[in-house]
């Protein structure tokens, strides 16, 4: 099977997927769940194809796989070139994992134009995992910023009363930070030559330009992450988007921003994310902290969930810019928990709004009498969400403090913060909702969790555990890259060091 | 005595213009308005022909009749560009001319002429050739503008027109005799040479004079400040009058400012440098700003158009070969965008009528989803996000802008591009967000549909299929710097 373009395969079958729901014609009915059945099963057979990829991987190498090029634009010298290695694999798998989730989500959900809607979520398959595909910036900067349209446009339309706000800040905001990545890019292409990623790596830039281009990095990924002060639009885009929307928002939009840090911030510019780590530190200190203060006091669960996500983001950013192994290898297992728990969340949020049609924590309480099953569900993710040992959560969490406690003390104390918080505000949302007397009326008529949501969760349940109890098989998928990563930095540190010592 | 035959074959574009247009003129004037559609049909393929009969000459570079004329690879480039527009031009006005009741053979034939005066302009060797080409070319266009006789919105933007192209013509000419009269030539040729011999800063009156070349120039491809006319000429003159004006013009002038500056003035860079990155920032700036605001579509164009010259314009800004070949591919790209979005605005009628507004699209998704994508497509290439064609050709200016160390410049464009990417997207929203509106009558015509299909699939394939147009427009470049 390796001699598949494999890659290419899980990055364009959902286009094609999206093509043949674009043709579909005939009356409206038929039109809505044709388009329904062809996205599922097209987003299944791009699953599955993933899954290949994790079954030949080879854990014991650096380098990148299942390269594929071919070229492309030979005047800039950008190439069609893909591979995936430890860091970018899994963040594959969790895109093509959580797209038949949301289709399944949506089977319902939406009612209305249902033929764009599915086309979007495939464009949006197609955008997502090309992005962590691609070894030519030129060609990631493309599938980078091409999820914008496909988001946009889901939010504009299926969004809740205020989406048009939501979809042109969420656009807006995310556009003006990474054009300035564009213009880095160039000056990344004038100044090596070449924009096939590959070969940036192995580059050494120079620390003044380093800075320079380190800020227009921070630009684009801060507000991608979100990072405090920039991560507004996130609140506004998840509250207003459809749950679907949300759910790949929290689930893979964010990581893309961290996923930049990870595989551009820190090994082509190693002296410029040594000299601003202290102040990713403070923004993502200041992020957890705040946010879960702020989530604390939210009236919406959506938007309580978006704040956490936020904080959770926060942790990330810490461990990736501590550059140990726990750290990083932690951030990576933070991103990929939280892509799956803070999915399920807003997946078990969209339960109640389904039958209620209102995110207000207040309109609910009790409902444990009437829905055990999901009182049941959304305890596994409010407690992985919390960080509970044997869920995915605490992994990440732990391996992060672990990594930041070598950095500095007081960086992990205020980071440990934050996991109490997020204890505080997640039981307190629990309780309200799901806890308390069945006073309400319209909520006695509430019915459990369908076999159709049911088969959303159950996979998202197993993810959750699995991480959790033997975490093992993901982070061996990475070990050899995260060391490699990290050789490389300190080398390239080191090797800078001594060029300014010997400029003295 | 000059062997002239030999010449004649290199000017045959222009030769089978000027015949197929006075040909026509007689068909017209004798067989009277029934023959409108013939004598478009016959324009259209005397406009195709003429792009043939420039492919035909295979020459990189020869100079005609003197030094006058010069018969190149960007000036085949750019006649394509025009040459298209032009063509699109006439096949997109039939319904609307015909429902409208001026369909008349003038319509047809004035596009021919302005399209020779363009052809002309772009090989323009000499401030006199320059000229002659530039005032053909205004002439028609001028009447073009007010072919609604009985309308005083399309004879307004006539008139306005005609009296600031007047203007902007009396400052070329008057920059023209400052540079012949300091530097002693008005050949592209000998001012090159002369340029480039003396090491010393040039005198003052060259200066002087360079400046109300550039001023005159501005006005043609409406950069700021010299913008003014753009907005109420677009709104006033005939839809498809507005999109004409809007593609071959533009283009044709854009070359001709690029030949003006990289050819006889290539060695004033130094002073002519800091007036095009100035009036680049100033047309993004405004064109970004000035649209926000806007609630008529045809209006809203016209800043877009000005903002998009001032993204052309940072290729200029950088003066190298990378600059002139983005230039020639956003040239392209913007001939392919603004055609297909003008096919939309003509599609725009409610009850028999024009309608112009923004709001009148409001749902357009639902009562035509096919036009909606288009028009959205054209939109956010417009806004340059990727994967579409309208990210690369603004890719490739602002590479060479960073080439040339031109940082801020770079760096106020994008951002600029965001603040335009508001209105684009509003559009957008307008289509997908809002309740649906009346309805459009019938769908759109056969021909305006194929326009439209066709370019959104340009739009969306450029990502996959640049290369050769990016070749092209390389070779063409490079031959503006050779000699």
């Amino acid at each position: 099977m390796t001699d598949w373009p494999i890659l290419s395969l899980v990055i364009f079958l959902p286009t094609v997927g999206a093509l043949f729901v674009f043709l579909v014609r005939g009356d409206a009915r038929i039109v809505a769940r044709n388009a329904r059945m062809t996205a599922l099963w097209t987003s299944l057979i791009t699953f599955v194809l993933s899954l290949g990829i994790w079954i030949d991987f080879d854990t014991s190498t650096a380098s990148f796989q299942f390269v594929e090029r071919a070229d492309w634009i030979p005047i800039l010298g950008a190439s069609y070139h893909l591979g995936v290695d430890g860091i970018s694999m899994l963040f594959v798998i969790l895109s093509t994992f959580l797209t038949p989730l949301c289709i399944l989500a949506s089977w319902e959900a939406i009612q209305t134009r249902v033929k764009e809607y599915m086309i979007a979520f495939l464009l949006l398959e197609t955008f997502m995992v090309g992005m962590f595909c691609a070894l030519d910036f030129v060609l990631f900067y493309i599938f980078f910023e091409g999820v914008l349209i496909p988001m946009f446009l889901i939010i504009g339309v299926w969004g809740g009363p205020n989406r048009v706000y939501a979809a042109f800040k969420f656009f807006l905001y995310t556009l003006t930070g990474s054009v300035l990545l564009l213009v880095a890019i160039m000056v990344i292409y004038f100044d090596a030559e070449t924009t096939d990623i590959v070969e940036l790596l192995k580059i050494g830039f120079d620390p003044d330009v380093q800075i320079w281009l380190w800020l227009a990095f921070f630009a684009s990924f801060a507000v991608k992450v979100p990072m405090w002060p920039v991560h507004t639009w996130l609140p506004d885009a998840h509250v207003e988007a459809p749950t679907a929307g949300s759910v790949i928002l929290a689930g893979i939009l964010l990581k893309m921003g961290a996923y930049g840090f990870l595989r551009f911030s820190l090994p082509m510019l190693p002296v410029a994310s040594d000299f601003f780590a202290p102040l990713i530190f403070t923004l993502s200190i200041i992020a957890i902290v705040y946010t879960s203060l702020v989530a604390l006091a939210q009236e919406d669960m959506k938007k309580l969930i978006a704040y956490s996500s936020v904080a959770h983001m926060g942790f990330v950013t810490i461990g990736i810019f501590t550059v140990r192994t726990q750290g990083v290898e932690g951030a990576i297992v933070q991103m990929l928990s939280h892509g799956v728990i803070s999915a399920a969340l807003f997946l078990c949020v969209g339960v109640v709004y389904d039958r209620l049609h209102s995110r207000e924590i207040s309109r609910y309480g009790g409902l444990v009498h009437r829905m055990p099953v999901y009182a049941a569900v959304f305890m596994v993710f409010m407690l992985g969400s919390v960080g509970l040992p044997g869920t995915s959560g605490f992994v990440g969490e732990f391996l992060v403090l672990v990594g930041a406690f070598q950095v500095n003390t007081w960086l992990a104390l205020l980071a440990t913060t934050g996991i109490v918080l997020g204890a505080a505000y997640m039981l307190y949302l629990y309780r309200r909702v799901i806890f308390g007397e069945l006073t309400k009326e319209d909520l006695k008529t509430m019915t459990d969790l369908s076999r159709r949501e049911i088969a959303v969760f159950a996979p998202l349940v197993a993810a959750t555990l699995w991480m959790g109890i033997w975490p093992e098989p993901f982070l061996d998928v990475m070990h050899a890259s995260v060391a490699n990563l990290i050789d490389n930095y300190e080398v390239a540190l080191r090797a800078a060091n001594a060029v300014t010592v010997a400029g003295r | 005595m000059i062997d002239v035959l030999p010449e004649l074959t290199l000017i045959l574009p222009e030769l089978v213009l000027v015949c197929g247009a006075m040909a026509l003129l007689m068909v017209g004037a004798f067989a009277g308005d029934r023959s409108y559609h013939s004598v478009s049909w016959v324009s259209v393929l005397v406009i195709l022909g003429a792009g043939v009969a420039a492919s035909a000459t295979t020459e990189l570079r020869t100079t005609l009749f003197g030094d006058q004329f010069v018969v190149d690879a960007f000036g085949h480039f750019m006649k394509w560009l025009v040459f298209i527009g032009s063509a699109l031009a006439i096949v997109m006005s039939f319904g609307y001319n015909r429902r409208e009741q001026i369909g008349r053979p003038e319509y047809p034939i004035l596009i021919v002429f302005a399209t020779l005066g363009m052809s002309m302009m772009i090989s323009a060797n000499d401030l006199i050739a320059l000229y002659v080409g530039l005032e053909l070319q205004s002439l028609a266009l001028y009447v073009i503008a007010a072919i609604r006789r009985d309308s005083a919105r399309s004879s307004e933007a006539g008139l306005k027109y005609f009296v600031l192209g007047a203007l902007s013509s009396g400052m070329l000419l008057y920059g023209c005799s400052m540079v012949y009269g300091f530097a002693g030539s008005t050949g592209f040729e000998t001012l090159a040479g002369l340029f480039s011999r003396t090491d010393a800063a040039p005198e003052i009156g060259v200066i002087v004079g360079l400046v109300f070349v550039i001023a005159g120039l501005a006005f043609k491809i409406s950069a700021v400040p010299f913008h003014m006319w753009t907005p109420d000429v677009y709104q006033g003159a005939p839809t498809p009058v507005t999109a004409f004006f809007a593609i071959a013009p533009k283009v044709a002038a854009m070359a001709l400012f690029v030949r003006v500056l990289v050819g006889p003035f290539f060695d004033l860079f130094q002073q002519w440098q800091q007036i095009v990155v100035f009036i680049a920032i100033l047309s993004m700036v405004l064109g970004a700003f000035a649209a926000i605001w806007q609630t008529n579509i045809k209006r809203l164009l016209a800043y877009s158009s000005i903002g998009h010259v001032g993204f052309a314009l940072v290729g200029l800004a950088a003066g190298s070969t990378d600059g002139v070949r983005g230039i020639a591919i956003y040239m392209a790209v913007y001939l392919v965008m603004t055609a297909g979005t003008f096919c939309c605005v003509l599609a725009m009628r409610q009850n028999g009528r024009m309608v112009e507004d923004l709001t009148d699209l409001a749902g357009l998704s639902r009562n035509a989803p096919l036009m909606a994508l288009a028009l959205a497509i054209f939109m956010f290439s417009m806004a340059g996000i990727p994967p579409l064609a309208g990210f690369f050709s603004k890719l490739y200016v602002f590479l060479a802008a960073v080439d040339a160390g031109l940082y801020t410049l770079a760096v106020i464009g994008v951002l600029t591009s965001v603040v335009a990417a508001f209105y684009y997207l509003r559009i957008v929203k307008i289509m997908y967000f809002d309740e649906p509106a009346e309805a459009f009558d019938r769908p759109m015509g056969r021909s305006l549909a194929a326009i439209v299909a066709v370019s959104s699939v340009l739009v969306v394939a450029f990502i996959a299929f640049q290369t050769p147009i990016v070749r092209a427009a390389e070779v063409a470049a490079a031959v503006l710097f050779f000699s």
